[in-house]
């Protein structure tokens, strides 16, 4: 069977400083991580992987989240692949969807797609829908845990508002992955990272993955923002440093000036 | 792209009830309507629902497009998808609006991405310019927000973040116009089934995404039998109780407590927060509370930034004296 892991290069903290002048964030300076829910992805493909199953990550960036996916592979994907070019960008969840659905249709005979339930930085949950949208396949989201079932379906378990759900899917399907709060990220050893630079890795363009170009980057892009400013400045708060019974009675106070209670 | 008219507004139902924030979405779409002079509409998909059209009568809608079958009892993306593309296709549509919850952000990309038109995932506000739908959301961590529109594609798609959202008015009873589609699934058709139903949560504790007011704990806390003085104080402001990662990670309280990146982004009138530092993924997840309370040791703790209200001390104190108070003052009013 073929995993199709979606890894996304994100900055290591999403709390970032935007040039308002170019709409530009940034980024010199803040190192990358794999977006976490995208690791934890890899991780499932990782655990459901039997001998002879193959694992791909794929990543849509500049040349450097050629890193992302070496760390791909060093933690056990078999392949890389990095979708790059010009015409990429300033794509919104709906291009990205068409980017990625296009790689995969040229991959092919897929069984399971991976991708984390939202990103770091934009974390609109859209993509893996949306994927599935484009491949025209069923999607599961908001997955904490994946395994194979012996009539060829995959079982899911699902995170909800009251608990948890087991859904039963076909394939192929897209399973968007969330980690249980437990999840630690692990650091490959050197002799993988080392390892991984002989898996096979490959750069394909707009022209290799074939597809609507007219449905990638700003073009394909159906939303677009018109402003980008801060928000409004909080109140600087008060903090009160008095003995215990005293700071309550003032906070009570406050909160009655104020009609908050 | 002049065919398409009104404001829909999907209607989530949880447990035989209609979810508290449909009525936010409910709210604003009137108020949408009203600058666009069409229509406002709702969506109800499920499987004994009817009884809901009174309901809805007395929110001053136009129109309700009604689709019940037993099949849709259970949520499925796959069902539900196609009947939303359905409708949507026929009766075009100008704004749908979903609620940003675990629902709605499944349902609402496979939609969008079916009609290929876009979608703003969690708004916190949304207008009309010049015939446009303008969708703010926040972005970078909070630390900025974008206005976002979509003028290439109609339906103008959104997703809605619980309590942001003023809730829709009950106003005198109307009768609006009921509109039932049918639909023809063979349950043994589907790819996809739900097989099983695990709930951890018990009933009695409130749900932080849609709460009023939350009463989060931290690593602070120290053990799950000191959370018993959070609970007290949520209990006195029947409040939900939220809790930081590390508290959740130790195990204190459910998954479904948490507040912040990895957890549940939330946004109540009050959120308290007692032995909370304020760590960046915290502060994501909750900094758009209208009223922030802070109690911590710490002087120099992060959550003091971001509150409006703050004191410094031990919570085992500051918690019961302030419970004890709150007591007294909501049973005076």
């Amino acid at each position: 069977m073929k995993f199709i892991v979606c890894v996304k290069q994100v900055p290591e903290s999403n709390v970032l400083k935007i040039d308002l002048k170019t709409n530009r964030v940034l980024k010199e300076g803040v190192s990358t991580i794999i977006s976490p829910f995208d690791q934890f992805a890899l991780e499932e493909a990782i655990k459901i992987r039997k001998d002879g199953d193959e694992i791909i990550a794929i990543s849509i960036g500049n040349l450097e989240s050629k890193s992302t996916l070496m760390r791909c592979l060093a933690l056990g994907a078999d392949k890389g692949i990095l979708l790059n070019d010009e015409i990429f960008q300033d794509s919104d969840t709906f291009a990205t969807s068409n980017i990625l659905g296009a790689a995969i249709k040229k991959i092919g005979d897929y069984t399971i797609i991976f991708c984390g339930n939202s990103s770091f930085d934009t974390g609109t949950s859209q993509v893996g829908p949306e994927l599935a949208a484009v491949l025209n396949i069923p999607q599961v989201t908001y997955a904490e845990s994946t395994e194979a079932v012996a009539n060829g379906k995959i079982k899911i378990k699902v995170q909800t508002d009251e608990g948890y759900r087991i859904i039963e899917s076909t394939v192929p399907l897209v399973v968007a992955c969330i980690p249980p709060s437990s999840f630690q990220p692990r650091i490959p050893p050197l002799p993988k990272i080392m390892a991984a630079q002989k898996k096979p890795f490959e750069i394909w363009n707009a022209e290799d993955i074939g597809g609507d170009r007219n449905k990638f980057g700003s073009n394909g892009s159906l939303i677009k923002i018109i402003k980008l400013y801060e928000p409004p400045k909080r109140d600087q708060g008060i903090v009160i440093t008095d003995e215990a019974d005293t700071a309550v009675e003032k906070l009570m106070e406050l909160l009655s000036k104020d009609k908050v209670i | 792209m002049v065919d398409y008219r009104d404001v829909w507004v999907f209607v989530e139902f949880k447990k035989d009830n209609i979810r508290g924030i449909s009525f936010e979405l409910l709210g604003k779409a009137k108020e949408l309507a009203k600058k666009l002079n069409e229509k406002v509409c709702v969506i109800l998909i499920g499987n004994n629902i009817s009884k809901f059209k009174e309901t809805f009568s007395s929110h001053g809608i136009d129109k309700i497009y009604l689709c019940e079958n037993p099949v849709l009892g259970e949520y499925l993306t796959e069902t539900y998808s196609s009947i939303l593309v359905d409708l949507t296709q026929k009766y075009m549509p100008n704004i749908i609006l979903f609620p940003a919850t675990k629902i709605g952000k499944d349902l609402a990309p496979r939609v969008a991405g079916t009609l290929e038109t876009g979608l703003t995932a969690d708004c916190i506000d949304l207008d009309i310019q010049d015939g446009n739908l303008v969708q703010t959301r926040t972005v970078y961590g909070g630390n900025y927000l974008a206005d976002i529109i979509c003028s290439k594609t109609k339906p103008q798609m959104a997703t809605i973040r619980p309590n942001v959202m003023e809730r829709s008015e009950i106003t005198t009873k109307n009768q609006p116009e009921i509109i039932e589609f049918l639909i023809d699934i063979d349950p043994n058709q589907l790819q996809t089934k739900v097989t099983e139903k695990i709930e951890t949560t018990v009933s009695y504790v409130k749900p932080i995404d849609e709460a009023d007011i939350i009463v989060s704990g931290g690593r602070g806390i120290g053990s799950e039998e000191n959370f018993k003085i959070i609970n007290t104080l949520a209990e006195v402001l029947n409040a939900a109780v939220g809790a930081s990662r590390a508290a959740v990670e130790a195990g204190w309280v459910s998954k479904s407590c948490q507040v912040g990146q990895s957890g549940t982004v939330v946004c109540p009138n009050i959120y308290i927060a007692c032995g909370i530092s304020g760590t960046t993924q915290h502060l994501v997840g909750m900094k758009s509370s209208k009223k922030i309370i802070a109690i911590n040791k710490d002087p120099n703790a992060p959550i003091f930034e971001v509150c409006d209200y703050g004191i410094v001390g031990d919570y085992k104190i500051i918690v019961p004296m302030l419970t004890e108070a709150l007591k007294k003052k909501l049973s005076q009013d």
